[in-house]
């Protein structure tokens, strides 16, 4: 305890170790697509994915602060990003003519769509997270619904007099010079696409940093205390419905963030993409990673991207194999024996930490 | 002993129903300073609803809780943490899936005023914080006997560690009071001995009153300077543990006729 640990000792101690595999995956993944990009290596279809992918990465690392750190079932994710993908088409239009530079007007989108999310998170936390049981699970579903139909219905555009907003289509009646934004079950048309996959993997970034950092706190702590033992996290003075919704703003935020990025790098994008599966999409990208393992939810959101994509030389059998697989892994993942390899080849690779340890004792 | 002390805690009159279920009436306690003060009775005689009463998991629906001289009446669990009361439960609660440095950093929950914020871009003052909440969690650590287990998933410790840890967690909510809630419930004669020989290191070195529920009388005669005792809801006798150990009644609800 005396000595200080060396910087780079530090980084793959028993309690980081984790954190520094992610952060290792992302940039070592960054690079390698970076490389065969230049080199002209990679298929069209793969580049249309890879702005994807990083969205769903952020939204999954926010939701496994939510599912598997807080421990409460959050079925709205897809809901948070569609208030993060309409938004920041929105500003991203509005401010079109006014900032050129689309790096800014993404940034301004990303932030602005994160908080307009953590926003609404909090006002459906209040009601919501005092009570105990699944009562979130019901109420992020609903709302997931609620905003969909909204903005299905909702006709946005904006003129030299300011954004227009009406929910009947021909009520919008626009000043010469103005531009539809959103148009109700169309969704948005013609958004200038500046997403580009170096912001989503800073986005990613910014997510662990801010994931990690939070969970090896003081909050990240009150969190995971309040999900292991309500009375007990009272009965040592914390606050457990402020704790919870700690985490609950952040996974919506995460989730708007991740959705602004995904609305600006599409031309068209219609409201009905953000429904009730794609919800049940990132929370299996969260479940097969693994409960609070933000490293198995990068990976499983990668794997799970590709897979159908990977698969698509099945034709029809696609879906039923992407399927199979998911089963096959979800058994395999709960099988003591599988566990119990894992743990040993685990304790070989970290055999030579582990003797370390003792020789410090 | 003989000397006046100050009472921490005063019981008057307290009392709660569960719909028509009068579980606890007439009770009546007073805890002073840097005593340890026992609370046994027959089993589902009232005395964790006692507990849950002093520590608010049950609002009472009669009676007044004074705490430093504080009136309780509309305080919380979390509220009455924060004015100083610990506690420990008789089915273990611990964060049985966090290490057993995390558990006892969580009782120091409120001694850390470093924001998110500062702990997401991990400013100096969260470094500094987290720095000395780790060095004091270690001490308290070593008191318990537990420092070398540390690392460990408090799941796994071993039953009478498990106890143990649940103390230190509570001690480090810096308590005036600290409830133990049949602390030596699964121990061996010589882990009960131990146990004793730290609550009263414990009450010496913090200066803190101890209450404890107990069913083991070697233990509850050992350390206890007052016991109270409760029987069907009411308060049966009261007194020294030689007083106690004479009364008659005591002896009748215990034994039978």
């Amino acid at each position: 305890m005396k000595n200080k640990k060396s910087f780079v000792g530090n980084l793959f101690s028993r309690t980081y170790r984790s954190r520094t595999i992610s952060f290792l995956i992302i940039i070592v993944g960054y690079i390698l697509i970076e490389l065969l990009l230049k080199t002209g290596n990679l298929s069209s279809m793969f580049q249309s994915l890879l702005v994807p992918v990083t969205c769903y990465i952020v939204a999954a690392l926010g939701l496994n602060l939510n599912v598997g750190v807080s421990g409460e079932l959050n079925l709205g994710q897809a809901g948070f990003m569609s208030l993060g993908a309409f938004m920041g088409i929105c500003v991203s239009g509005a401010l079109s003519s006014a900032i050129p530079n689309g790096l800014i007007r993404l940034v301004i989108a990303i932030v602005l769509g994160a908080l307009i999310a953590s926003v609404l998170g909090f006002v459906i936390g209040v009601p919501v997270l005092k009570l105990q049981g699944d009562y979130l699970a019901i109420v992020t579903l609903a709302f997931g619904e609620i905003i969909k139909s909204l903005i299905n219905n909702m006709y946005v555009g904006i003129d030299p007099n300011g954004f227009q907003f009406s929910f009947v289509e021909n009520k919008l009646s626009l000043a010469p010079g103005g531009k539809m934004l959103i148009s109700g079950p169309m969704g948005a048309t013609g958004t200038n696409r500046i997403a580009t996959f170096s912001v989503g993997v800073v986005l990613i970034l910014i997510a662990l940093v801010i994931v990690y950092n939070l969970i090896y706190s003081r909050s990240g702590r009150a969190i995971q205390a309040c999900r292991d033992n309500r009375i007990a996290a009272e009965s040592v003075g914390i606050h457990v419905a402020n704790t919870k919704m700690l985490a609950f703003v952040v996974s919506a935020g995460l989730a708007g963030a991740a959705g602004a990025l995904y609305g600006l790098n599409y031309s068209t994008l219609i409201p009905a993409k953000f429904d009730f599966n794609l919800s049940i999409l990132i929370l299996v990208y969260v479940v097969l990673g693994g409960l609070g393992n933000m490293t198995g939810t990068i990976i499983s959101t990668i794997v799970l991207v590709l897979l159908p994509e990977l698969l698509r030389g099945l034709q029809d059998y696609r879906m039923l194999i992407y399927a199979v697989i998911l089963i096959v892994m979800m058994i395999l993942s709960n099988n003591e024996k599988v566990k119990n390899l894992l743990s040993l080849l685990h304790q070989k690779l970290s055999f030579g930490k582990t003797k370390e340890a003792e020789a410090n004792e | 002993m003989s000397e006046k002390k100050t009472p921490v805690l005063e019981v008057r009159d307290l009392g709660i129903d569960f719909g028509g279920l009068t579980a606890v009436n007439d009770f009546n306690m007073d805890v002073y300073e840097e005593e340890i003060a026992g609370l046994i009775g027959p089993n589902g005689a009232g005395k964790t609803t006692v507990f849950n009463m002093l520590t608010k998991v049950y609002q009472p629906s009669r009676g007044t809780i004074h705490f430093l001289g504080q009136d309780t009446a509309k305080m919380s669990v979390v509220d009455m943490n924060r004015a100083g009361i610990a506690r420990t439960f008789q089915n273990i609660r611990l964060f049985s899936n966090m290490s057993v440095l995390d558990n006892v950093r969580i009782g120091m929950h409120n001694k850390i005023t470093y924001n998110e914020l500062e702990a997401v871009f991990r400013l100096p003052k969260y470094r500094q914080q987290e720095q000395a909440v780790e060095e004091e969690a270690m001490e308290l650590l070593k008191i318990f006997d537990l420092d070398k287990d540390a690392s460990l998933i408090a799941g796994n410790l071993p039953y009478g560690a498990q106890r143990r840890l649940e103390i230190a967690r509570a001690m480090a909510t810096n308590p005036k009071l600290l409830l133990l809630d049949e602390p030596a419930a699964g121990m061996n004669p010589q882990e009960t001995e131990d146990l004793m020989k730290m609550i009263r290191f414990v009450r010496d070195h913090f200066r803190i009153a101890v209450l404890l529920i107990e069913h083991d009388m070697r233990l509850v005669m050992g350390i206890c300077e007052r016991i109270t005792v409760l029987n069907y809801g009411m308060m049966l006798a009261e007194g020294t543990p030689a007083e106690i150990q004479a009364n008659p009644q005591v002896i009748k609800a215990y034994l039978g006729e």
